[in-house]
């Protein structure tokens, strides 16, 4: 069953659209990868394909969960269904 | 699927098997390079691998830089070599090393006689050598002659999701059957490095990892006049949704699949533990790394790509898979293996990872990559520090 959103891993609070994008207020079906399990989830942002989406409300100093690791940390807050790319994320690393 | 015993290679005197059949000229260093293109201008199906360093070079240095030419001429997608220095000691040098393997190899250098005799000299040589090499013939050889590299480029988040984990289950197939297979890029391992040295097959081989990746992390914090965020991730990676060199760098680790590596190799370190996964300490530019592993001796190389990076290799022919359907649209004459319907969860990784392997031996047993049909001969040295 083809899919608008993938999510790695349970503990991860972003996915990521595998459609060429998604729109504001678009009702996506997303899957998770490591139980096969799904959900879904309203989006707020227009979205392009490989980009990454907020799949709960995420406050300044936050860690972004990806494949159940730490990939940073949230410098601006983010809400659920928001974009979530380098304005509002940065490295911990250098 | 059942996953074919054998390929059909070139097999070489020393008992290693090559897919493809190349005679080289090989200059020592930058200014050599014009005679060694006379030389592959005058004697058809030779190639010339013109670079840009093997002057006044020293050290550690200077070691790689002969340990990427003799294992250059010394990979087994070499049938015969033909090497042109200035001087005569460091041309001996490279010669000694590849004549090792038993491969017919001379050595030419240009003082005291100059471009014009030396490429007089050099291409009655090579005539001798490439009409000796064409008439070499592809013979079974088994899979655990395939010595297997893989390196990512132009990432993106298809990169992690899909097209980096079809190596991975590559990996996990084919390592049963005796491969050697080899991942690099130390730099972009930041952020999962300690993940990564959990995958150390010895306690000794996790401890060499992190040395050497907290070597290059130094080096890099150094060096650096900013975050980085120009250059990791790349604008590429940034555009197709990559944000941290973290989530990069988990992206990058799905290539090992489940495999334990047995041993950390220095730039160019041909392995000497047997069959299974190598870490090789590398730089992550594409052309760069791509250039080590060949010299190392790998014979085939994987690269799975996101936004769409178009690297070959002169010696070793680089296989490109991608799961973004807007690389596979845009720039499809790149892409040896489309991986797209895992996205759509129209294709699953074991699907995937078993189109891989198809596309892997077809090149093996002789088809030409995209890379390989476009002309790609990127062949980049790694140069450690300023020249003496």
């Amino acid at each position: 069953m083809a899919t608008d959103i993938i999510i790695h891993d349970k503990k991860d609070n972003v996915g990521v659209v595998v459609i060429e994008k998604i729109t504001p207020k678009q009702d996506c079906d997303c899957w998770i990868m490591e139980d096969d399990s799904s959900t879904s989830i309203q989006s707020l942002d227009e979205i392009p394909l490989g980009h990454k989406i907020a799949m709960a409300d995420l406050n300044e100093g936050d860690t972004i969960l990806k494949y159940g690791h730490d990939i940073g940390k949230v410098v601006k807050s983010i809400k659920k269904g928001e974009h979530v790319h380098v304005h509002n994320v940065k490295t911990k690393k250098w | 699927m059942e996953i074919p015993k054998s390929f059909l290679g070139y097999k070489r005197e020393n008992g290693r098997a090559g897919t493809r059949n190349h005679v080289i000229i090989l200059p020592v260093d930058d200014i050599s390079n014009a005679c060694a293109e006379a030389v592959a201008n005058n004697i058809k199906g030779t190639m010339a691998l013109p670079h840009s360093y093997g002057r006044l070079q020293f050290g550690a240095d200077l070691d790689l830089h002969f340990r990427t030419m003799i294992g250059t001429g010394c990979n087994p997608n070499v049938a015969a070599v033909i090497v042109i220095g200035i001087e005569p000691k460091w041309t001996k040098k490279i010669v000694d090393g590849i004549a090792k393997t038993g491969k017919p190899v001379e050595g030419f250098h240009i003082e005291r006689t100059g471009d014009i005799g030396t490429v007089m000299k050099a291409s009655k040589k090579a005539q001798e050598l490439v009409m000796w090499a064409s008439e070499k013939q592809r013979e079974e050889c088994p899979m655990s002659d395939l010595w297997i590299s893989v390196k990512c480029g132009e990432s993106d988040t298809t990169s992690g999701l899909a097209a980096n984990p079809t190596v991975g289950n590559l990996m996990d197939k084919l390592e049963p059957m005796g491969v050697h297979l080899c991942f690099g890029e130390t730099s972009e391992l930041t952020g999962a490095e300690q993940v990564c040295a959990t995958r150390g097959a010895t306690q000794e081989a996790s401890d060499k990892f992190m040395k050497t990746w907290n070597s290059y992390n130094d080096f890099i914090l150094k060096e650096a006049t900013d975050d980085l965020s120009e250059s990791q991730p790349t604008a590429g990676n940034i555009a197709g949704g990559l944000t941290t060199i973290e989530e990069k760098a988990f992206g990058n680790f799905q290539k090992i699949g489940n495999c334990k590596f047995i041993d950390v190799l220095e730039p160019a370190e041909e392995p000497t533990k047997g069959k299974g996964l190598y870490f090789m300490d590398t730089s992550s530019a594409a052309a760069e790394c791509v250039t080590l592993q060949a010299a190392a001796g790998f014979n085939i190389h994987l690269f799975p790509t996101g936004q769409g990076n178009i690297v070959g290799n002169p010696i070793e022919p680089v296989v490109k898979l991608t799961a973004n359907p807007l690389t596979v649209k845009g720039m499809g004459e790149h892409i040896d293996c489309d991986v797209s319907k895992i996205l759509t969860r129209e294709m699953n990784m074991s699907q995937a990872g078993d189109e891989l392997i198809k596309a892997t031996l077809r090149v093996a047993n002789g088809r030409l990559t995209c890379a390989e049909a476009l002309g790609h001969k990127e062949f980049v040295m790694t140069k450690l520090y300023r020249s003496a």
